[in-house]
């Protein structure tokens, strides 16, 4: 068999936010670090975050701090976040941020100079460091620059498609080149997974090609667990028309610059939805909602920047109920809200969104948006402190881990869940290597040959199933069967097909050869897409409540029973399919605790 | 609403190819990226072309279409006549991989040679302070996506790959306006940019302002301001005078 080899100390999989933040960390303690992506560098999928980076800086709002911000983060979340992932990452943003700066990115200003911070859902003060509304391409070519001046090995356009691991932990990856096909393996005693969500499991989703659940899918089979997969973000601004953009991301900012939601017959709706859980912190007219934009300490929060999972829920409630547009959405408008100068300059790029792909002037007219998959809160379970997973030598930081978030995301969290994860992971990953230095195991031959020969199989096949086909079928099963709102009887018919789809994908065949060949790379995404829609079908079936961002029909409620356990998902040894079990929350202390009762 | 539409795309790698013809099925509000997506699903499973976010924010669909450097996500299908056939081909400034798919590594290597920040020290209080204003000389120039249409486009290189050596493209040149403007930076990259980056072989057609998706000024904004600064340090005669004597700080 023709590989190509490599040693390194710290293999990083994946080149966005996370990934690239662990590998600057890692190569800075002196580590021999290299990164492999699926894309060329700077085109992850970090690179489409529009609002910010939370950070407690306190630049706008003095009264800010990391107290703060993890009260909010824990409330978000419904309390099912790890407390020491949410506390670390409160503690650690700010620092986070303003390295950033060392390194070139230039973030908009307060009058006085510093980091100006914008408004957003669930987040009491202004706290999102931004750029505009293209935070995310600042994030990403800042990291990008930074690893490309210290000279880190970067993979480009490679795919791994198997952890390499023996009883002791990771020995390594395998993968191929997209370009060529060819197989190269990359031995190394720590491997950090960075490779960000699931969202391409989904039919309506705001995510890339590249959201396959690679991550979660390698961490499972090398033996590794997953947790909270039930947990699922629909972001309630997706574009819904015309049909080519449906998902595309529209971002919170419009609704923490002022934006609106508006029903078909032009009511504010979202004063019809706010749960007691926030109803202390919630505005209770328009007039105190539209003071608080200036006023925060008389005025509380409009009930349009309610954490994420309510407005959502919200959106779709008014759909249902027959009061949403043609198309099935909503209105939202900053239009009649705000002067289009003003609009231009804080979402440039929405206002380039609307009118280069929907022929809308967002300045002139509202915008019909619906909810669109977004995030998932789940992923590798970790140690909080280092990101290593139950395998030693496999960490995984950003989207691909799970805790940090609970039951659902704060808006602008996940840009500085990456810094702070990313830099903790990369630090930890090269200390585990130096740590083995001396003592480090081969990658074992057999394990390799049998990798190339898994990769190789759709090719082997003729007459199978067109991959195109088969991942449609996925998406369509999981949007319409295991979405915003679930029910026993839809899952377990979900779960059913996933198993259908299963041997569909045993026997799929591709067409053409090795070389770029879109057909077979996506022949290989598919196994992982069916692993954690299983994972997060199961989940989601097993919780027998409602809480952020998992919503069953048929228990409506948050029940308190699970207010205090976690499901993790592994594969047993020779399993065919995941295991589901209930684990108790990790005990907070009282000081935190505290916290959360103000 | 629907309509089936004739597309030429050029398929084939290093060693040659042609434009095959397709008849494909063609939606309201669909872009050009929408129907090379449904040629692979139904017609080309293994049709080669790099894509990511579907928006206008990444900048790896970039082909050229009708023999005009674009991103294919924002190319509204509508832009054409139904009985218009639409050709695409890859980027012609790159070597070919396969289809619509090039080798734009050409880019990846200028990068790594432009000398990175150098910040000033940080204040008292830990904090970076700039003035809005000052900032955003430089952000006009981060709003860059990477797309390449700039390099594709830049008549220096597109036909001319003896320049790829001494030349970096408009995509690096405002690469060094913006660190050259860039409020914390104390480096001084003017030489360089004449010598290592030739500078000097841009004429500032303004080819590469047309075709930016961001709508950057490149020419206006990056390059010829950076022409005038380099110009000053080279020729003005008191810099140089007091460059000689110490009483000047060199920079």
């Amino acid at each position: 068999m023709e590989l190509e080899r490599h040693e390194y100390d710290v293999v990083v999989v994946g080149a966005g936010g996370a990934g690239l933040r662990a590998a600057i960390e890692a190569s800075e303690t002196g580590a021999r670090t290299a990164v492999v992506c699926k894309s060329l560098l700077g085109k992850a999928h970090t690179v489409m975050a529009e609002g910010g980076i939370a950070a407690a800086m306190g630049n706008t709002w003095p009264e800010d701090n990391w107290r703060v911000h993890f009260r909010d983060t824990m409330r978000g979340g419904k309390m099912l976040n790890h407390w020491r992932m949410a506390q670390l990452h409160a503690q650690e943003a700010p620092d986070r941020v303003l390295e950033l700066e060392d390194w070139g990115a230039l973030f908009d200003r307060t009058p006085d100079g510093l980091i100006s911070q914008r408004d957003f859902g669930g987040h009491r003060y202004a706290r999102l460091a931004h750029v505009g509304d293209r935070t995310g391409l600042e994030l990403i070519r800042t990291l990008q620059q930074r690893t490309v001046a210290l000279g880190i090995d970067v993979y480009m356009e490679c795919t791994v498609t198997r952890l390499m691991h023996d009883e002791d932990g990771v020995t390594g990856a395998f993968g191929y080149w997209r370009e060529s096909g060819r197989f190269v393996v990359w031995q190394a005693p720590s491997v950090v997974l960075a490779t960000g969500g699931i969202g391409k499991a989904y039919k309506v989703t705001s995510n890339s090609w590249e959201y396959t659940g690679d991550g979660h899918s390698l961490a499972l089979q090398a033996g590794a667990s997953l947790v909270n997969m039930e947990f699922v973000q629909f972001h309630p601004t997706g574009m819904v028309w015309p049909p080519s953009v449906r998902g595309l991301l529209v971002t919170e900012s419009v609704r923490g610059d002022g934006g609106i939601l508006k029903n078909s017959a032009g009511n504010r709706f979202m004063f019809d939805y706010i749960p007691d859980y926030f109803r202390k912190e919630t505005a209770e007219s328009e007039e105190e909602a539209d003071r608080w934009y200036t006023d925060k300490t008389n005025n509380r929060r409009p009930p349009e920047l309610l954490p994420r999972d309510e407005v959502a829920r919200a959106i779709n409630s008014e759909v249902k109920a027959g009061r949403g547009t043609e198309h099935g959405g909503v209105w939202l408008d900053i239009a009649s809200r705000r002067p289009a100068e003003y609009i231009r300059k804080r979402l440039p790029s929405m206002y380039h969104q609307f009118k280069e792909l929907a022929d809308v002037d967002i300045t002139r007219e509202a915008m019909e948006i619906g909810p669109t998959c977004h995030y998932v809160m789940g992923g590798v379970e970790v140690d909080p402190d280092t990101q290593e997973s139950r395998l030693p030598g496999l960490f995984a930081a950003g989207e691909v881990a799970g805790g940090m978030h609970g039951s659902n995301r704060l808006g602008g969290n996940s840009l500085s869940d990456l810094l702070v994860f990313g830099r903790r992971a990369g630090l930890a990953a090269a200390e585990h290597a130096a740590k083995l230095a001396g003592a480090r195991t081969e990658v074992a031959e057999g394990a390799l040959a049998d990798a190339a020969a898994a990769a190789l199989a759709p090719f082997d096949r003729d007459g199978g199933e067109n991959p195109y086909a088969v991942q449609q079928d996925l998406q369509s099963t999981m949007h319409d069967l295991v979405g915003i709102i679930r029910t026993r009887a839809e899952m377990e018919q979900a779960l059913d097909r996933i198993a259908v789809l299963k041997e569909r994908v045993a026997n799929l065949s591709v067409e053409g050869h090795r070389q770029y060949n879109p057909g077979w790379h996506l022949a290989l995404d598919l196994p992982h897409l069916l692993v954690v829609s299983e994972c997060i079908a199961r989940a989601a079936l097993e919780r027998e409540e409602s809480r952020g961002g998992h919503t069953r029909d048929d228990f409506p409620a948050a029940d308190d029973a699970w207010a205090h356990l976690n499901l993790v998902l592994d594969l047993p040894p020779g399993a065919d399919s995941v295991r589901v079990t209930r684990q108790p929350l990790p005990q907070m202390p009282g000081d935190l605790a505290e916290l959360l009762e103000s | 609403m629907g309509y089936d539409a004739t597309f030429r795309v050029w398929r084939g790698d290093a060693s040659g190819g042609d434009l095959q013809t397709f008849t494909v099925e063609v939606n309201e509000g669909e872009v050009v990226l929408d129907i090379v997506h449904r040629l692979q699903a139904t017609q080309a499973g293994d049709l080669a072309v790099r894509w990511n976010c579907k928006a206008g924010k990444c900048g790896s669909c970039s082909a050229e279409v009708n023999g005009r450097p674009r991103l294919m996500c924002l190319t509204r299908m509508s832009t054409f006549a139904e009985d218009e056939p639409v050709t695409l081909t890859p980027l012609r400034t790159f070597p070919v991989i396969r289809d619509l798919v090039t080798d734009v590594s050409y880019n990846y290597e200028k990068a790594a040679q432009i000398p990175a920040l150098v910040p000033r020290p940080r204040e008292a209080d830990g904090s970076h302070r700039m003035q809005q204003v000052d900032v955003e000389r430089s952000q006009e120039f981060r709003k860059c996506i990477e797309c390449w249409l700039c390099q594709d486009t830049c008549h220096v290189i597109r036909d001319h790959e003896e320049n790829k050596r001494s030349f970096a493209g408009p995509r690096f040149l405002i690469r060094l306006a913006e660190l050259d403007m860039h409020p914390l930076d104390v480096a001084d990259r003017r030489d360089a940019a004449q010598e290592e980056f030739g500078l000097g072989y841009c004429n500032i057609t303004k080819c590469c302002s047309e075709v930016c998706p961001e709508g950057i000024h490149l020419t206006d904004n990056g390059i010829i301001p950076l022409k005038e600064r380099v110009a000053d340090r080279r020729y003005d005669p008191l810099t140089w005078l007091g460059s000689k004597i110490g009483r000047r700080p060199r920079s």
